[in-house]
This record gives structure tokens, C-alpha cells and sequence, in this order.
């Protein structure tokens, strides 16, 4: 089967409050596929969703394999070292030698080496996502979630990461769902880049990005890939700047006035 | 070098107020022995050898008291602690039991298991065991969601579930509750052997008393409160653990 992700017409709401609107969904197997959108829009529901976490309102969800997630932090467990976290993706594997050396693969992979009996509060925030990653690819997983996994991270970092990760995914091809808010981040990864609406959120615009890896962030094609997202968003417009309208400003002066009121 | 000085300084003042207080006749020399008196007491009661006789056995009553309290809490709250429901239910009834000395508990212990250790061993088990739960179960209920979304991924089921990531999630709280119940242990033990027992460091205190022989009395008090220390620095060793560093090193 070629489709590894669908989402089938699918709404989403907490309570009263409706987050997604009729979204329409497939991925296919091994690709990359970024959603960006404002925070609060309903990404990681999105996520929620495709991983079985959440059950939609409405509409239904066909999943093909087996599921890993990254997290923005704090996804490792903190009583296990480095490499007692990476070995837990690597549990179906029966066979001691295969792990032992599955396990040393992943450790060159990530540039860790030495790192094995530390313990994650001991590392630094860019460190702790390369285990997560090592982990999440670890073993014979089909898919991959991440949900703003580099969003804690400083830029620099962040930078170096995405290449990282671009990386990975050359040695161990998996299908990819990566949520951020990060324009930037989008563009430089992502085969497809979905951006999400206002509440309630449904795919606003797709934008194929068939450009070789590495990407270089200050290329005609990212830049252009990155004005139409902020269009889309409503943050670029030609004229004054003052004209621009961010998003929940409306919501920010409700409370402002509230306040002045009071 | 200070700071090892510091501690010392504090208890040779202790010492020499205890010392003014004897000189002075702050109270009646028969209600207030002098340090030289207690520690003749004490060359005596070890050559008697009674002293470490209370002492194995108060220690003997604890450890198992605890230890049956722990073995039981643990579980218990690891349980309690994944399910609202049994929370709702069961938290009334272990707040109430909490907050009812063990000591209220005599009178029954006396009388279902007589004298010597078994009563003792049940009010230091009732002291330990509330507190225990307690403390375990509140640790689960606050375990962040994010590692059992992880566990998930990963196909950490029934058991393997409880003992590789429910139970590791909270041993660092574990071994906080277990040197606080300890302690409580600690201080119920010297009550309920003052009544329900024929020997044990709280019978000493008690023994003492009733022969007007205050200088023993002062001896068992050392003992106790240095045992509870001593006992304490063991427990406090389980923090080093490796594994459990990640929830003191904040």
C-alpha cells in the first residue's frame, strides 16, 4: 500500500468547541509532510488524531504501520541512561549481538559516542532530541511524528538539527508528520508543507516543495516557498505595515480593553 | 573547616547549658542528672548488656513493622494511583487514619496480639502504612502524561508498564515518603513499647522512670535519637541511587 497516513473528512471538537474542520489527508509513504499553522490551531490534535490518541467527532482515520513520536521535550525517560532509553525502540529485536550493535550503529548515527551512561538531565537540550531521535528510528518503525521537536531549542541549534534530521532520514527512510509553527523549519524539510487555518482549522493552502536536500535557507526557492506561507497566514502584506493583522489580536485588545475597564 | 566546627559548637553549648542547668539546681538534682551521671549510666547499662538487648530489639520491631508497611503501601498506592474512581473512594478513609494517632490504637493492640512484639510491630505498621499510600499514590496521579504516551509507542504493557515506567516515574517521591514514615515510625516505636512491651529502648525510658533512675533514662534517649539519625543517613543513601538522581538534582 502506497498511502501510509488518510485522514477522511475529519472534525474534531473539545466540548462545544470545534478545532477541526473537515480535513482531508494522505500521506504517502515516505514523505515528509510539515503542518504549520498559528499555536492553538490544532496541530497536535492533528497528531493526536493520526496516531489513534484522540477519537475524531466525525470522519475517519487509516493508519499503516507502526508509530513513534518526538516530542517537543522531556519525551525521554529520566530514571534511564542514553542508551537505555535508545534500546527501548530497539525491544523487538530478541537477538543480543544484533542489538548491541543496532545500539553502537545509532549512537555513531547521532554523534554520541561516550554518552552512553549518562543520564538525560545530564545533557543538554539539542543532545536530549538527538537521543529522542536515535530512539524514535531505532528498530523497524514505519512512521514518524514529531511535535515541534525543536521548538525549545536556540537557533543555532535548531538550525543544526534539521540538518541532522534530514540526515537521519537518509540512512532510515521513514513516513514523517512534523508539526511546527516555524515557517523556516517548514520549508527547509518538508516535501509538502500544509498550512492550517484559524480555529476551526482546515488545510488553508498545500505547497509542493520538491527541492534537493540540503536546503539552504537564503535560496530563491526557500524564500519564495516562505512568502507564500506568510501570506497565507496573514502576516506579509505589500502595503503599510501597520496594515499587518497577527492573528489573536483581536483576542489581546478584548483583553487589553477588559483591562482598562476593570 | 567551619562548617565542621559549626556542628560541634552547637552541641558542646547544649552540653554546657545542661551543665549550668545542673550547677544551679534549675530543678531538683533527682529530676535532672548531671552529663558524668549519664555516662556512668550508660558504662552500666552496657556491662549489664540490657542496652543492646533494647536496642536489637526496637530495631528488630521497626524493620519489620516498616518493612511490612512498605511492602503493602507501595503497591497499594501505585494502584490507587492510576484509577480516579479508587481515589475518590479510598482517600476519605486514608486521610482519616492518617490523622488518628497510631497511639489511639493501644488499647486494641494490647488486646488482639498481648504483650511483646506483635503489638508494637502493628502500631509502628499503622504509623508507616497511611502516609505511605498517600504519598505514592498522589506521586502516580501527577506522573506527566508525555511518558505514558511514550510507553505506548513503545509497547510497555499490564505489568511491565507498572514496574518499568509507573514505578520508576515515582520512586524518587517513594524514597522521600519512606524517610518521612520512617521517621513517624521511629517516634511511635518509643510509645508503644512504653506499654505493650517487656523490653525495647521506649520499655527502658519507661523502666527508668519508674526507679527514679533519670541518668538511664537520658542514656536511651541519646540512643534513640542518634538510631534515628543513623537510620535515617541509611535510607537518605537510596537517593545516590543512580537511577532515581534525576528527581533530586533540580
Amino acid at each position: 500500500m502506497k498511502d501510509a497516513l488518510i485522514l477522511d473528512n475529519v472534525s474534531h471538537s473539545y466540548g462545544n468547541l470545534q478545532v477541526l474542520h473537515e480535513i482531508n489527508l494522505v500521506v504517502e509513504k515516505g514523505e515528509f509532510v510539515v503542518l504549520v499553522g498559528p499555536s492553538g490551531c490544532g496541530k497536535t490534535t492533528i497528531l493526536n488524531l493520526l496516531s489513534g490518541h484522540t477519537k475524531p467527532s466525525s470522519g475517519s482515520i487509516k493508519r499503516e504501520g507502526e508509530i513513534r513520536t518526538v516530542y517537543q521535550q522531556d519525551g525521554l525517560f529520566p530514571w534511564l541512561t542514553v542508551s537505555e532509553n535508545i534500546s527501548m525502540g530497539l525491544n523487538a529485536i530478541k537477538d543480543e549481538n544484533a542489538r548491541a550493535s543496532q545500539l553502537k550503529e545509532l549512537f555513531e548515527l547521532i554523534h554520541l559516542q561516550g554518552f552512553e551512561d549518562h543520564y538525560p538531565h545530564q545533557l543538554s537540550g539539542g543532545m536530549k532530541q538527538r537521543v529522542e531521535l536515535a530512539r524514535a528510528l531505532a528498530g523497524d518503525s514505519d512512521i514518524l511524528f514529531m511535535d515541534e521537536p525543536f521548538s525549545a531549542l536556540d537557533y543555532q541549534t535548531r538550525i543544526r538539527l534539521r540538518r541532522e534530521l534530514i540526515r537521519l532520514l537518509a540512512k532510515r527512510p521513514r513516513t514523517v508528520v512534523f508539526v511546527t509553527h516555524d515557517i523556516e523549519e517548514a520549508v527547509q524539510l518538508a516535501d509538502r508543507v500544509l498550512v492550517l487555518g484559524k480555529r476551526p482549522a482546515s488545510i488553508s493552502k498545500e505547497l509542493h516543495i520538491p527541492a534537493a536536500h540540503p536546503r539552504d535557507l537564503t535560496n530563491v526557492k526557500m524564500i519564495n516557498a516562505t512568502e507564500e506561507i506568510l501570506k497565507e497566514l496573514g502576516l506579509q502584506t505589500p502595503g503599510d505595515i501597520d496594515d499587518i493583522e497577527f492573528l489573536g489580536e483581536d483576542q489581546s485588545a478584548k483583553i487589553i480593553s477588559a483591562k482598562n475597564n476593570a | 573547616m567551619l562548617g565542621w566546627l559549626a556542628p560541634v559548637a552547637v552541641l558542646a553549648a547544649l552540653l554546657l547549658i545542661w551543665y549550668a542547668c545542673c550547677v544551679l539546681h534549675v530543678f531538683p538534682s533527682y529530676a535532672l542528672p548531671t552529663p558524668l551521671d549519664v555516662a556512668k549510666g550508660f558504662v552500666e547499662e552496657i556491662k549489664a548488656g540490657r542496652l543492646m538487648n533494647d536496642i536489637i530489639s526496637s530495631l528488630w520491631r521497626v524493620v519489620i513493622g516498616f518493612s511490612v508497611s512498605a511492602l503493602l503501601g507501595v503497591p497499594a498506592g501505585l494502584w490507587l494511583g492510576q484509577y480516579a474512581l479508587a481515589r475518590k473512594a479510598f482517600v476519605p478513609m486514608l486521610n482519616f487514619f492518617r490523622f488518628l494517632s497510631p497511639l489511639a490504637w493501644i488499647p486494641f493492640a494490647i488486646l488482639w496480639f498481648h504483650i511483646g512484639d506483635k503489638p508494637a510491630i502493628f502500631l509502628i505498621f499503622l504509623a508507616a502504612f497511611f502516609p505511605l499510600v498517600l504519598a505514592t499514590m498522589s506521586a502516580v496521579a501527577n506522573i506527566p502524561s508525555i511518558y505514558f504516551r511514550v510507553a505506548r509507542d513503545y509497547n510497555y504493557k499490564g505489568f511491565a508498564l507498572i514496574s518499568k515506567v509507573t514505578f520508576p516515574a515515582v520512586l524518587p517521591q517513594i524514597i522521600t515518603a519512606l524517610r518521612v514514615s520512617y521517621g513517624i515510625a521511629w517516634v511511635v516505636i518509643v510509645a508503644a513499647e512504653m506499654v505493650g512491651c517487656q523490653d525495647g529502648l521506649g520499655y527502658g525510658i519507661w523502666d527508668g522512670r519508674n526507679g527514679l533512675r533519670l541518668d538511664i533514662v537520658v542514656c536511651y534517649m541519646l540512643i534513640i535519637g542518634i538510631l534515628g539519625m543513623i537510620m535515617d543517613r541509611l535510607l537518605a543513601l537510596l537517593t545516590k541511587l543512580p537511577g532515581v538522581r534525576w528527581g533530586y538534582d533540580r
